[in-house]
């Protein structure tokens, strides 16, 4: 199958490949997917004070397609509140990377990743409160 | 590296297909031609002629398998050969035997054929392999049964060379009067075959799998003892009745000749192919840790190298080794997201099995090419590895499996 320019480029020079300390308080990862199936993304986002995506890193096991779809949501959340990126659909990223249908898989992966990775920053966030710690107890 | 000795993209697939050698194209020119006769013609010469090379091919190729020329029928292909073992040998004895043993690895046409004829009334057994991709003697003894009409096993898998024990096959069958049909697409022009020897009653052979040309096979049916077979293509009775329509001596040429030219030649490269394949799994091996070879390493044909990369996608995989022409076992591109069911057979891990590539060697490989492949999957493999979630976890500590992953 023939992949679009956009996949490859994305494929050769993916953004924003790492890891971040998924224990910080001001870190949301999301993890989806399985290894059975043929993809695993892991989505980690940075978050300000001010409730806005610092940052954005990626790790991808799968096609193509899937290390693209990945690549370009960590460029797509970056600048965005943890709602506008939440708000990102698959048809968006399926439409920007021209994914072929057999691939739409790919784009929804991506889009429960960044939704996998906002809810574990709230979930993190919300604990914590109402656990009363304070940012001094938190590590 | 001399770039001059290496095509691009590098043909690394030669289980999927041969190129047609040189010589076989020459042999079949003419056919085309001046010699254009058909050869079923019986009153002139251009029939003559052309039936005459098509008795040399014949000849050929039962010469490489140690049959009669007269026990060649020739077919479209493997496939063809196949579907007309099975099919028709199950139509001849149906009503005295309805009981066919065959194995999960075999190709789709085998295992295809099996379910139509499931739905006919006869009732398969599929034989598990091992690990090592091979089948147990034993469970194939256990699963003989009165009613046995056929075992239909293959000798050379497609995707992980592995070779069966072929001889103790033929050896059980004839000892519990059972036909034995081997698909032979991969193993012609590999390993030596004789069908006596063998105790093969069947034997289905193809022309592009050894470097003759495509749209050509033959089915061997053995005379004596007599193996009956009812046709699927009925017409003016040719080919013994077995299999009507007028031959297509260029294919039929060029697929002798194959023949003649890998019975010739085939020692002297097993070993050549040998030397390579070894080469390159060493390489692999010294240079990426977690790389696991899939089927059998003794029993396996010498063109073959199957492995999985752990925690690399094989798509993904193929996809940044776009100037190598190979395969994976996974399967992300059909619609199921099923990875390889021969892979799977082994007792693989679903992820292992999305993480695997087929290098196939072959006659025209330089060595040149297998460095360059080799360095490039080691390249690649390791840039994917970086940016591998479940890599990062291996290097961890973290047992993958212990993570209850959500199946989509």
């Amino acid at each position: 199958m023939s992949y679009s320019e956009k996949v490859v480029e994305h494929y050769e020079h993916p953004r924003n490949v790492g890891s971040m300390d998924k224990s910080a308080e001001d870190v949301g990862t999301g993890l989806v997917g399985a290894p059975a199936c043929g993809d695993v993304m892991k989505l980690q986002i940075r978050v300000g004070d001010d409730g806005v995506i610092e940052d954005a890193k990626f790790k991808t096991f799968g096609c193509g397609s899937a290390i693209a779809s990945s690549s370009l949501v960590t460029e797509w959340v970056k600048g965005k509140t943890l709602d506008e990126a939440a708000e990102i659909k698959n048809t968006e990223i399926a439409e920007e990377l021209a994914l072929p249908p057999v691939k739409i898989h790919c784009s929804v992966l991506a889009e429960d990743a960044i939704k996998a990775a906002v809810s574990d920053y709230k979930e993190k966030r919300g604990t914590q409160t109402k656990d009363g710690g304070t940012e001094e107890a938190a590590e | 590296m001399a770039e001059q000795n290496r095509k691009s993209p590098v043909y690394l697939d030669y289980q999927a297909t041969t190129p047609t050698d040189p010589r076989v194209v020459e042999a079949m020119l003419p056919f085309f031609t001046e010699k254009f006769g058909n050869p079923h013609s019986r009153s002139h010469p251009y029939g003559w002629e052309a039936e005459a090379a098509v008795e040399t091919a014949r000849e050929q190729i039962a010469g490489i398998i140690g049959a009669l020329p007269k026990e060649i029928i020739f077919t479209s292909g493997a496939t063809e050969a196949n579907n007309l073992a099975l099919k028709g040998v199950g139509a001849f004895y149906k009503d005295k035997k309805n009981h066919i043993i065959t194995v999960v690895t075999e190709h789709k046409c085998i295992l295809d054929t099996c379910r139509h004829l499931e739905q006919e009334g006869f009732d398969v057994t599929y034989l598990p392999v091992g690990e090592n991709g091979l089948i147990d003697l034993e469970q194939l003894k256990e699963a003989v049964t009165d009613k046995t009409l056929l075992v239909s096993v293959m000798a050379v898998n497609n995707e992980i060379g592995v070779i069966q024990p072929i001889k103790e096959i033929g050896a059980v069958c004839r000892e519990r009067k059972v036909f034995f049909h081997s698909d032979c697409a991969q193993a012609v022009g590999k390993i030596a075959l004789d069908v006596n020897e063998m105790n093969i009653d069947l034997m289905s052979i193809s022309g592009h799998k050894t470097y003759g040309p495509k749209g050509i096979g033959a089915l061997y049916v053995r005379r004596k003892p007599r193996v009956r077979v009812v046709p699927m293509i009925n017409g003016g009775g040719q080919e013994r009745g077995m299999r009507s329509g007028t031959l297509a001596p260029p294919l039929c040429v060029g697929f002798g000749e194959a023949c003649a030219i890998a019975k010739e030649e085939m020692g002297a490269e097993a070993e050549r192919l040998r030397m390579l394949r070894d080469k390159a799994y060493q390489r692999i091996m010294e240079k990426l840790p977690e790389v696991y070879l899939n089927g059998d390493m003794e029993s396996r044909i010498p063109g073959n190298l199957n492995v999985s990369f752990a925690c690399v996608e094989g798509e993904g995989l193929m996809m940044g080794l776009k100037d190598l022409a190979i395969s994976s076992g996974s399967a992300c591109t059909s619609a199921s997201l099923e990875p390889s069911y021969v892979l799977r057979a082994l007792g693989l891990e679903d992820e292992l099995a999305h993480s695997s590539l087929r290098l196939g060697f072959g006659r025209f490989t330089t060595e040149d090419e297998v460095d360059y492949a080799v360095e490039r999957i080691i390249g690649e493999v390791s840039r994917l590895r970086k940016m591998s979630p479940l890599w990062e976890m291996v290097q961890e500590g973290i047992d993958i499996k212990s993570i209850e992953w959500a199946e989509h």
